[in-house]
């Protein structure tokens, strides 16, 4: 019974996350200006994480959390190489 | 495509709890990206998905993980070390680069830049 409730539970989360990744994906392709769009990439990561690690705990498996390791890594550094960009026009001055 | 790991039921109950809260937080915040009026008001709302979201979900897989292989397992506190750590800096760097582009263009409603400090 429990395990069931905790089977719901964890599927619903996913289609909450894969909404939340909607959300963001909206907001990469219509967007004013390009820091929102920079934006919702980020938000964008860190959903995607969130989902892999909603997939680790429904397959009992721990290669989920290496990739979302992985993910949370290199999304920030894609961030702020974005942001740069758009401070100077130039990534690496 | 529904299935769950055979866990106890109170650390099911728990497991459940904190993975359907911390998807929630997430997609409120993600929501708040869509519905918040100018850039500076959307920065914020984002990070309700990297502060309560991570740190909840990243919680129901450290209990799920540890009832499920017996002994203490928290490795997951990786991920949340580096989001809370890298998300301000990177966030910040972001302000920065749309307040430096909006002061270009000059648009109204920024506030102007700061003096040179002089002593």
């Amino acid at each position: 019974m429990t395990n069931l409730i905790l089977a719901w539970a964890i599927t619903a989360s996913q289609i909450m996350l894969g909404l939340a990744m909607g959300c963001a994906a909206w907001r990469i392709f219509l967007s004013p200006r390009a820091q929102d769009r920079v934006l919702g990439l980020d938000t964008l990561y860190v959903n995607a994480m969130l989902l892999l690690l909603t997939f680790g705990i429904q397959t009992g498996r721990t290669v989920y959390f290496e990739t979302s390791l992985i993910i949370a890594l290199l999304g920030s550094v894609g961030t702020i190489a974005l942001a740069k960009f758009l401070m100077r026009g130039e990534v690496i001055e | 495509m529904i299935q769950a790991p055979d866990l106890p039921g109170w650390a099911a109950l728990l497991v459940a709890l904190f993975v359907l809260g911390g998807a929630a937080f997430t997609l409120i915040g993600s929501l708040g990206l869509l519905r918040l009026g100018s850039f500076y008001d959307r920065v914020h709302s984002p990070t309700l998905g990297t502060t309560f979201g991570v740190v909840l979900i990243i919680l129901g897989s450290m209990l799920c993980f540890s009832v499920l292989q017996s002994r203490p397992l928290v490795h997951e506190l990786l991920i949340a070390v580096f989001v809370t750590l890298t998300t301000p800096v990177t966030l910040m760097l972001l302000v920065r680069a749309a307040l430096y582009r909006d002061r270009t263009m000059g648009n109204s409603g920024v506030p102007p830049a700061e003096d040179a400090p002089t002593d």
